[in-house]
């Protein structure tokens, strides 16, 4: 396979933007990815891309050109963004074409995501009691990991206020206002231990980046960065997982775990050699949890991480340097490229003040989703 | 008290004066919990599950959850969690007759027919009684 590079990326602001659908922020998204790269969409020889709640992502030709390019839609839960990039990587490391887009944007209704039972297979009795929700998983998953590994909810407190802080120096972030760790931790409890501030909301938004081969970038002299490896990995046996109305006795291990693995294996690095990373922010007990499961400390270590400022910008391991989901909101479709786009800007050390200081050479982003399933990619330059 | 109410679904738990929730049992001993619908339920044995387990996590619904959640108007704030059957599977359930500051993980528990709403029961795991 040879290597695929990231030579553009484009944002549309999350949050709320009534005027605008979800493939509308997609398009917009599209056509500054274009830009960055200094190229037109008729350049584009292959596009994949996503919404859950906004549409079909290829009817987007008709705003940006009728050029006949093949375009792959993908439904595919939270990993619908990781799963348009590693179709688009894989276009152009086949050697089928040098240019390509992938693109994701989403735009849900206010409140908590309420899914139906039937589309995940599940009995309409565990819906109909209200066992069915997201919030929960988190909040039940989180119950025990503090438990049993001695995280306070003051570390929970402390991943908020993180989230907002960076969210401040982000022009791409919803909310952007810094808040106190004590508003975080009083704020009405949704799922205890879990307050409203420690979780992210439905929002909206998109992104797209655009990717070149090797050939292509010496072609036109792009500012690229490099994609070392995508992994998306559906959930193994025993895992316990969002949407469960019963798990394993014994634990099989986690599908964060496995797609983690697998993106180093194929990166041919580890967690040492990271230097910043975006990690699914569900809740901030998510971003917690998640900095074990991927391998960048051992289970429990994160409160001492915390109380030392390890995973702020100025830390040794910068985590969600744009306030991620909590800051960002989450448009399920778009969340995946928004951590690739905060990687492709920190490294290309275009992040204004919340720039990571150092020679960057490595990023790491995660999503994870419904009904267990993780995305990893790594960027490098 | 919950004789005169329609259980929320058929077949989720047995019809003894002592019931139990039932699980499908695969010949090779794995647990399901619910049953599976379709093909992939037609090999297992229905078994009886444990009506005594151990709290493995909780929490509490703090806010009424959007539709499908079909409880009833007035909402009030009500506890889950998952309680591990020993030897058998770790099922998702309604928390009753008890309070968040009362639960810790581990603690014995129990099953109980509970009612959902005027007309229906489910079903939940509260204390062990001692």
């Amino acid at each position: 396979m040879s290597k695929v590079y990231i030579i553009g990326a484009g944002i549309h602001p999350f949050g709320r933007t009534d005027e605008r659908s979800g493939r509308d922020q997609g398009v917009f998204a599209a056509r500054q990815a274009l830009e960055d790269a200094n190229l037109e969409w008729q350049d584009i020889q292959f596009a994949s891309g996503g919404s859950i709640a906004a549409g079909n992502a290829d009817v987007m030709i008709n705003d940006l050109g009728l050029t006949s390019v093949p375009f792959i839609n993908v439904f595919n839960g939270c990993a619908t963004g990781g799963s348009a990039l590693s179709t688009a990587q894989n276009a152009i490391a086949s050697g089928h074409c040098d240019l390509a887009m992938a693109v994701g944007f989403d735009k849900h209704p206010r409140g908590a995501f309420n899914a139906n039972p039937s589309s995940f297979g599940l009995p309409d009795w565990y819906g109909q009691t209200g066992m069915m929700l997201t919030t929960q998983f988190f909040a039940l998953k989180l119950q025990r990991y503090m438990q049993l590994h001695g995280i306070s909810r003051e570390a929970l407190g402390r991943v908020a206020e993180k989230a907002f802080r960076n969210g401040e120096r982000a022009d791409h972030a919803w909310r952007r206002t810094p808040m106190d760790i004590d508003t975080i931790l009083d704020s009405p409890m949704i799922n205890h231990p879990l307050s409203k501030f420690m979780f992210c909301a439905p929002a909206e938004g998109g992104v797209a980046l655009i990717l070149a081969s090797e050939k292509k970038v010496r072609e036109l002299g792009s500012n690229a960065v490099g994609i070392a490896s995508v992994a998306i990995r559906s959930r193994p046996p025993g895992s316990f997982e969002v949407y469960a109305p019963s798990t394993d006795i014994v634990d099989g291990g986690k599908p964060t775990t496995l797609a983690s693995k697998a993106a180093f294996e194929m990166a041919g690095i580890g967690p040492e050699d990271i230097d910043i990373a975006q990690l699914q922010d569900t809740e901030s007990g998510a971003e917690i949890m998640h900095m074990a499961e991927n391998g960048f400390c051992k289970d429990g270590e994160q409160e001492q991480w915390l109380a030392e400022g390890r995973t702020e910008i100025d830390g040794a391991l910068p985590i969600n340097t744009d306030g991620g989901c909590i800051a960002c909101g989450e448009p399920i479709g778009a969340t995946g490229l928004r951590q690739v786009y905060e990687n492709v800007t920190q490294l290309r050390g275009r992040a204004g003040s919340r720039q990571v200081n150092g020679n960057l050479k490595t990023a790491y982003s995660h999503v994870y989703g419904a009904p267990g399933l993780s995305g990893v990619a790594i960027l490098e330059v | 008290m919950t004789k005169h109410l329609q259980p929320i679904a058929e077949g989720l738990w047995s019809d003894d004066e002592q019931p139990h929730l039932l699980g499908g049992q695969a010949p090779d001993g794995k647990i399901y919990f619910p049953i599976p619908e379709g093909d992939s339920g037609k090999n297992l044995d229905i078994i009886k599950l444990s009506r005594q387990g151990t709290l493995w996590s909780f929490t509490r619904q703090d806010f009424r959850p959007k539709s499908p959640y079909d409880g009833p108007e007035e909402f009030t704030p009500f506890l889950l969690g998952y309680v591990e059957l020993p030897g058998q599977i770790i099922v998702e359930s309604h928390i009753v007759e008890t309070t968040l500051e009362e639960l810790k993980i581990g603690m014995a528990m129990e099953f109980v027919i509970t009612p959902f709403d005027d007309t229906r029961s489910t079903y939940a795991f509260r204390p062990e009684q001692q």
